[in-house]
């Protein structure tokens, strides 16, 4: 499956939207971004990217669009869609929650 | 998945089923140039190129790995999903047969009676010619006379609106008639066709053996004795000879050389019979009784069709040939004043049956479509009481990670299914009913009424499958849509499907309610005025009347001999045991032959300056209205002294004397007919003379003598049973001469009844969809009625256990259905006021609105409604409150 094992259902989309949310991007400049904002934690495969990509875009989450880049070669550039960004705010609402209450209760096992 | 979703992926889905290979390419280039862009990291920090390479494969997981899913996401999961979706959908269908079998009737039921009524919408009015190509560019033509209806073209009128419309790519002849074939020892009548020689070539139908007709076989009298014959023929009674070409045939008594056999499956052109052969024009005095008139302007005997050029429109065309009509008034002033020309599409044709199913079967169109949305509505109802047992397995299939949007897909398919195999069977019973309207029309004579079920109506039943599908798929959709994970999971067995499916299910029974009160309306108006057409007299006794006659022209009587003929077989009939009173008439009124027509001039009447009147008139013999028993008010009823030596004379009806003698009795005085003045010698009664429901109108009598025509109607009034006269007249007939063919024997009566063939079919057809939809109706009631009983045996129980008896649950659970029925009716009401003006001309003397027909269908339905509610009614007084409130 394309899901990684470690990656909780939904986050890797989550994070996507969320890069994108701030600026379009292609692909590549996706994954550095997913590297250098998760520091690797996560541990996102450049092969689990993709699929997710094209699974947002048939959610109509995200758009795609073909643009030249500076050095003249075509890149396809994503774009969070209206749709996207409403799932995104509905999410991020959601994780707060369940990890602010998961925290929760990880503390109180130790104490 | 969400609305909005399906909106954003359906073109990425239908780009990467069509465009599979630029998707494709394009993921790849993506990819591509994310390696690219690794590798060159990977140089920057200082490897080799040839391990960046590695280095940047193996950070993408595999190149390969990842192509397929990203294919997998741009749908070919889809596939894959739909056909397991399907494979379920047949298990649970499977699991519960009775339930399947129900949902499957019902929409084979509703699409099937859709498919029906295509099928003879396409194969009689739309496309009725079988073999011919672009029938929508054909169109009928025929002749208009101004307060008259329509009239026939003659052939120098053709030719010129032949020569003269270029709009037109090709105009041809056709003009039915029957012949007198000699096979062998015996003779039989046979429907032909008089063509013109273009005839084949013009429709694009080819012969299958030799030629079809040449030019030259269109000039001259009786010059070209050749003929086609139906490949139906060719088969049956020259025994699939090949060597027919060339041999000779007796058609008429006259020898015909064969030319050509049509291929097998063309019929013709006219809706409602099978031709078997073809004669050109030139034949047309062997085959039409009127004589050789190619060269007169104003007989009028043609049945004619253009084939407009590709593009053109038929304002267009009529445009141009109402100019031509406008010259040939201009230029033939004797023959053609007032007369103009129009064209019609195929399914108006006005000389053939098109013109007596048409209206039928607009309105079927109309009843079928509600027969439909019933079935919907009670498959729906059936599908939402299923998904209410399956709220379990909704559940757990979300609560393991199905989207909804595969919920919806899986409803989906299940729906099609469903639908899929009512369409499947729909089209089985359209190819059984292809000849129903036959039977139901059945009139004595050879019909030939197929339905089509052609790509067209492939496609519209295919079309109505889809939408079946989704009403049927959506309707436990919406029930889904707020399925809580978590509530069925919890309380294993407990009846989850609060208000809200409550609320969906009574109003799909109160749609089916009100649309089976529609057509119940609808079929009691029919009922009523078929009711009414039989019990209005027709203005002539039918009683003890007998019609019959004889094919003399085809024998080969030319007009002195018939006179001889007919004169002998009157004065041998008069007399005999039996036979009160017998008569000759040129046409039966309310019979299927066109009355002659004739301008005329009144002394003393002034008809407006535009307006020419013309008036119908009959040719009848001495005792015509003592046999068929009309009164005569004043003067005399023709004698046989009023023959063609003697001064012409006339009889007028009651409405041309409220017309054009202000009531005055005109007996003595003068009536111009065709341009000769005649004496009017007597009035008598109106009466029906093309259709029941006609109104009254002016029409005249003149001697059968003084206007002759060589094939009469012969009338008997008899007071003997019906076949020994027959039996009488053919061994008179006989005596006279043994190769002599008489006509079909019927009896006045069994006449008027077949004029009202299109009420009686009407109402069949109507009355038995009636019927089905309140089947189907009450079978939504009763799902219902005994559903909610089922759910709330609690309530009731709790209900009996606090002091309610019997009565007060039976009264509790009708009047619920009650209710419903109520809502239906209202609704039903509302929109048969609305609707029951389409049923237009099949109305006679009823008004669409008719209180007592809404009365009779209320009765009906109320009844329907407590039947259907009673079983479950009963099941609620039943209940046993100490068992239930244990449960």
């Amino acid at each position: 499956m394309s899901k990684p094992a470690d990656l909780v259902q939904g986050t890797l989309d989550m994070l996507i939207l969320k890069i994108l949310a701030l600026q379009p991007l292609n692909g590549w400049a996706i994954s550095q971004r997913l590297k250098q904002i998760s520091s690797d934690v996560l541990g996102v495969s450049d092969g689990s990217l993709y699929p997710a990509l094209h699974k947002l875009e048939h959610r109509g989450w995200i758009r795609s669009q073909w643009k030249s880049s500076e050095n003249n070669r075509r890149a396809k550039l994503y774009v969070l869609t209206p749709l996207g960004r409403k799932h995104l705010e509905k999410e991020t609402a959601n994780w707060s929650r369940i990890s602010a209450a998961i925290t929760g209760i990880v503390q109180l096992k130790e104490a | 998945m969400h609305l909005e979703e399906w909106l954003y992926s359906l073109p990425l889905r239908l780009r990467s089923f069509f465009r599979p290979n630029q998707v494709d390419e394009e993921m790849k280039e993506e990819l591509r140039e994310h390696l690219e862009e690794q590798i060159a990291e990977n140089i920057a920090k200082g490897m080799s190129p040839d391990h960046a390479r590695r280095s940047a494969l193996l950070a993408l997981g595999g190149l390969a790995q990842v192509e397929q899913q990203c294919r997998d996401v741009h749908g070919r999961s889809m596939v894959r999903d739909f056909v397991q979706d399907l494979r379920y959908g047949f298990r649970q269908l499977h699991r519960s047969p009775g339930f399947s079998a129900l949902a499957v009737l019902c929409l084979t039921l509703g699409i099937g009676t859709n498919a029906v009524v295509f099928s003879w919408v396409e194969g009689i009015l739309f496309r009725p010619y079988p073999m011919v190509a672009h029938q929508e560019r054909l169109f009928a033509v025929a002749g208009m006379v101004p307060g008259m209806r329509i009239d026939l073209l003659s052939w120098p009128d053709f030719l010129d609106l032949r020569r003269d419309c270029t709009l037109c790519q090709d105009a041809f002849v056709t003009s039915i008639s029957s012949s007198t074939l000699n096979v062998g020892d015996h003779a039989e009548v046979t429907t032909g066709s008089i063509v013109s020689a273009n005839y084949f070539d013009a429709l694009g139908v080819h012969p299958v053996l030799g030629r079809g007709f040449e030019p030259s076989e269109d000039v001259g009298n009786n010059s070209q004795a050749v003929v086609v014959i139906s490949y139906q023929m060719w088969r049956d009674r020259f025994k699939g000879d090949p060597q027919i070409i060339g041999k000779t045939q007796r058609l008429n008594n006259v020898l015909h050389t064969v030319i050509g056999v049509a291929p097998e499956g063309f019929y013709g052109t006219f809706v409602g019979r099978a031709m078997q052969f073809w004669v050109p024009v030139s034949m047309l005095k062997t085959f039409r009784n009127g004589g050789y008139v190619l060269e007169d302007r104003g007989a009028r005997w043609i049945e004619s069709y253009v084939r407009l050029k590709p593009g053109v429109t038929r304002a267009q065309a009529q445009q141009q040939i109402s100019a031509i009509a406008a010259r040939l008034q201009n230029d033939y002033p004797a023959t053609n004043r007032q007369r103009g020309i129009a064209i019609w599409p195929l399914w108006q044709t006005p000389f053939n049956q098109a013109r007596i199913v048409g209206p039928t079967l607009e309105v079927m169109v109309i009843v079928v479509a509600f027969v439909l949305l019933i079935a919907c509505a009670n498959v729906g109802n059936l599908l939402l009481v299923r998904s209410l047992v399956r709220v379990r397995e909704m559940a757990v299939r979300l609560a393991t990670g199905a989207s909804r949007g595969r919920l919806l897909q899986q409803l989906l398919t299940e729906g099609l299914i469903l639908s899929a195999l009512g369409t499947a069977g729909g089209l089985l019973a359209a190819y059984w009913c292809r000849h129903l309207l036959v039977m139901l029309l059945h009139d004595g004579r050879e019909l030939y009424l197929p339905g089509e079920i052609d790509w067209r109506v492939m496609a519209a039943s295919a079309g109505i499958c889809l939408m079946v599908t989704l009403i049927v798929g959506m309707v436990p959709a919406f029930q889904t849509r707020n399925l809580d994970v978590a509530g069925p999971l919890k309380a294993a067995g407990s009846v989850v499907g609060g208000r809200s499916t409550g609320w969906i299910r009574s109003g799909l029974v109160i749609s089916q309610v009100c649309l089976s009160f529609i057509l119940l309306v609808g079929a009691a108006l029919l009922l009523e005025s078929l009711q009414r057409i039989r019990n209005t007299s027709p203005g002539f006794s039918t009683t003890n009347v007998a019609v019959t006659g004889a094919s003399l022209v085809a024998a080969g009587y030319d007009i002195p001999r018939a006179k001889v003929f007919y004169d002998e077989l009157l004065h041998r009939l008069t007399g005999l045991p039996g036979i009160e009173s017998v008569a000759y008439g040129r046409i039966t009124p309310l019979g299927y032959g066109d009355f002659s027509s004739t301008p005329i001039a009144v002394d003393g009447f002034q008809a407006s300056p535009n307006e020419q009147p013309v008036v119908e008139y009959n040719q009848v013999g001495p005792g015509y209205f003592t046999t068929l028993g009309i009164p005569l008010f004043s003067g005399r009823e023709f004698a046989r002294a009023d023959d063609e030596n003697a001064p012409l004379v006339a009889i007028v009806n009651r409405t041309m004397v409220m017309r054009y003698w202000g009531g005055q009795d005109p007996v003595g005085r003068r009536l111009q007919v065709k341009g000769h003045w005649v004496r009017i010698v007597g009035v008598v009664a109106d009466s029906k003379y093309e259709s029941v429901a006609e109104i009254s109108r002016p029409f005249f009598y003149v001697p059968l003598r003084q206007d002759f025509d060589p094939e009469p109607d012969l009338y008997i009034r008899t007071n003997q049973p019906f076949e020994s006269i027959t039996s009488t007249v053919l061994r008179e007939v006989d005596a006279l001469d043994p190769n002599l063919a008489l006509y079909q024997t019927i009896t006045l009566q069994e006449q008027v009844n077949r004029a009202a063939a299109p009420q009686l079919v009407a109402v069949t057809l109507v009355s038995t969809l009636g019927g089905l939809a309140l089947l189907l109706a009450a079978v939504g009631l009763y799902g219902v009625m005994s559903y909610s009983v089922a759910q709330s045996t609690r309530e009731l129980g709790l209900r009996m256990a606090l002091g309610a008896d019997a009565t007060n649950l039976l009264r509790l659970v009708i009047s619920r259905a009650l209710r419903l029925t109520t809502g239906g009716v209202v609704c039903g009401t509302v929109a048969a006021l609305l609707l029951t003006r389409l049923l237009g001309q099949l109305l006679y003397k009823v008004s669409p609105h008719d209180p007592l027909v809404f009365g009779s269908a209320l009765a009906v339905m109320a009844i329907t409604a407590l039947s259907a509610s009673l079983l479950p009614a009963w099941r609620a007084s039943r209940t046993d409150p100490a068992r239930v409130l244990r449960d």
